[in-house]
């Protein structure tokens, strides 16, 4: 059972670097505690992802069905949405939403918190509300304004991939055959019926191209977490490879380029990845379509 | 201070004429109109020089991907897989700190009859480092593009060339190439719409802007952070953008006009403005 021990050793030999060489230097310094803040801002992106994703499709989805609607002011909302993305550089957005989101909630929160504030809110160059509606309040913990804001992040992306989302979902829902919804009126099912039961279930085959390419855009979006100053892979990159001077414990010359490399595998693996997990997914949602690939796969299973 | 004078003052400030101090206090409408306007200077210039060369080295490149010997379309793949499936804005990161670990006073290149010194230093600036990136990184998409569009040249076409007797290199510049190029326009012209929006990383990446001169998103995050008020620049740059992109439709429908006129008119494929971010 020497394993932990051994590995309890090395960590008691980190306590002076500038006595180590070679591999159990580098072991040290890859081990260190800023290194792990680095590590775990790895999972900050995962997050970022695994939040963004869903409610992307979720705005998306409220966004194509908008655009749908029989009640012109919403399908003009809806279109206006998808519209609206389009032809700007996504970074406006994202230097853009957060700032107001920022302003408008706490606009809100003025109103409602202090209703009696006499002065105007914008004097000059200033945004000024009253203390009690700061978001986050001034008086709340350091983790409090990072999450925060993290959670402005996660809307800017989500409000703007809900829009290429909405146009993905807008066109597969027309992309469904004709004749299925057709099929569906003459069995007697309402609107809301139909589109729920059938609508809805086939799109999805029609969608997952534009879907799973939206994917690949909003992995390769994450290091703009790093414009929102959010201390994601890319802050520690730049703070890590900088070079040290022997005040530090662990000296080493401009190692940015190096770490850059190793964001740069880190996006190929992650690219790669999901390139051969949607691969698989499209083969099952394929089955039992009324599609060529569905059709194909029908034959073959003879 | 009119207009005609800020106009005067800023339209070329983000090249380096006119005024040089950036205003600081009490900002016009005029004077963030003008600024953001010549700030599009380097966006148009990035874009334009980007796609130029980036035409030639994507057909290239997605001739070398269509080639049947390996050692040919290995390199390519892997040149565009690279490119498409990272981030620019690591891309960005990564040449700036490559270039800058260039040794600063050139590097010594030994000819046989005299020696030489590359002057090194010009590739941490933005305009020839950034421009090298977005350079390769719209090679790739584009040869993308092109690889796909070369996969589904008719092979009638093909087999009518081959009974003509053409070959190789004539072949591919009259036959190929054409109908390549004709049915990846649509496609194309959506690359060349994001590239221009990709330009706008550019000051926000490594690449340091010298003397305050920035592109048009730089300026209006200047402004967005004086003013604390994002509701004034950012729509100015989003105003800027749509008139570029109106722009780049209606050169670009020229062209697929041009490319498609031995085709009868319902064959004709429209140029339809797909939308498809960041890379």
């Amino acid at each position: 059972m020497g394993g932990p021990a051994v590995f309890m050793d090395m960590f008691n030999s980190c306590s002076d670097p500038s006595a180590l060489e070679g591999i159990s230097w580098l072991a040290c310094y890859l081990t260190s505690g800023k290194h792990l803040g680095f590590y775990t801002s790895f999972g900050t992106v995962m997050i970022l992802l695994a939040i963004t994703a869903p409610t992307a499709l979720l705005f998306g989805f409220s966004g194509a069905m908008a655009a749908r609607a029989r009640f012109l002011p919403l399908r003009l909302l809806g279109k206006g949405y998808t519209a609206m993305v389009r032809g700007i550089p996504d970074i406006a957005f994202f230097l853009f939403v957060p700032i107001a989101l920022d302003q408008g909630l706490e606009w809100m929160r003025h109103k409602v918190k202090c209703p009696d504030w006499q002065e105007p809110i914008r004097q000059g160059s200033d945004f000024v509300v009253c203390a009690q509606a700061k978001l986050p309040l001034s008086t709340s913990p350091q983790w409090v304004h990072e999450t925060y804001g993290f959670f402005l992040a996660v809307l800017a992306f989500s409000v703007v991939f809900g829009a290429f989302a909405a146009n993905v979902l807008f066109g597969a829902m027309r992309a469904v055959p004709h004749a299925q919804m057709e099929t569906a009126q003459a069995y007697g099912m309402t609107e809301r019926q139909s589109f729920w039961r059938i609508l809805v279930p086939q799109m999805w085959v029609y969608a997952l191209p534009g879907l799973s390419n939206l994917w690949m855009i909003l992995i390769k979006a994450t290091p703009l977490l790093f414009l929102l100053g959010v201390e994601d892979i890319v802050y520690w990159a730049r703070e890590l490879g900088g070079s040290k001077t022997s005040i530090y414990a662990y000296p080493h010359p401009d190692w940015r380029l190096y770490y850059f490399l190793g964001l740069l595998v880190f996006y190929l693996s992650l690219t790669k990845l999901s390139e051969i997990v949607l691969g698989r997914v499209t083969v099952k949602l394929s089955r039992g379509q009324a599609t060529l690939a569905g059709e194909a796969q029908r034959k073959a299973a003879g | 201070m009119s207009c005609a004078q800020t106009v005067q003052d800023y339209a070329l400030r983000s090249i380096g004429m006119g005024e040089r101090l950036l205003p600081r206090s009490d900002f016009t409408l005029c004077e963030q109109f003008t600024l953001i306007g010549s700030g599009l200077i380097w966006n148009i210039y990035f874009g334009v020089f980007a796609l130029l060369f980036g035409f030639f080295l994507a057909t290239a490149v997605a001739v070398a991907r269509a080639n049947r010997l390996w050692i040919i379309r290995k390199p390519a793949e892997w040149f565009i897989f690279v490119f498409r499936g990272s981030p620019l804005f690591i891309q960005f990161f990564l040449a700036y700190e490559a270039f800058v670990l260039l040794p600063k006073s050139g590097i010594e290149l030994n000819l046989i009859f005299t020696e030489i010194t590359a002057d090194t230093r010009w590739l941490t600036r933005a305009w020839a480092g950034a421009l090298i990136v977005l350079f390769l990184n719209t090679s790739a998409y584009t040869a993308e593009i092109f690889y796909g569009a070369l996969r589904s040249v008719p092979k009638g076409d093909i087999e009518a060339a081959d009974a003509y007797g053409m070959t190789g290199w004539h072949k591919f510049r009259r036959v190929i190439w054409p109908t390549m190029l004709r049915l990846a326009w649509p496609a194309y012209t959506n690359e060349a719409i994001f590239l221009f929006h990709a330009t706008t990383l550019v000051y926000f990446s490594g690449f340091p802007a010298w003397q305050q001169k920035g592109d048009a998103l730089y300026y209006a995050s200047y402004f967005a952070d004086k003013t604390f008020n994002p509701f004034i620049p950012y729509p100015i740059v989003a105003f800027y953008f749509i008139l570029l992109t109106l722009v780049v439709i209606t050169i670009s429908s020229f062209v697929n006009r041009r490319l498609n006129r031995h085709l009868p008119r319902e064959a004709r494929r429209p140029i339809r403005f797909r939308p498809q971010v960041i890379r």
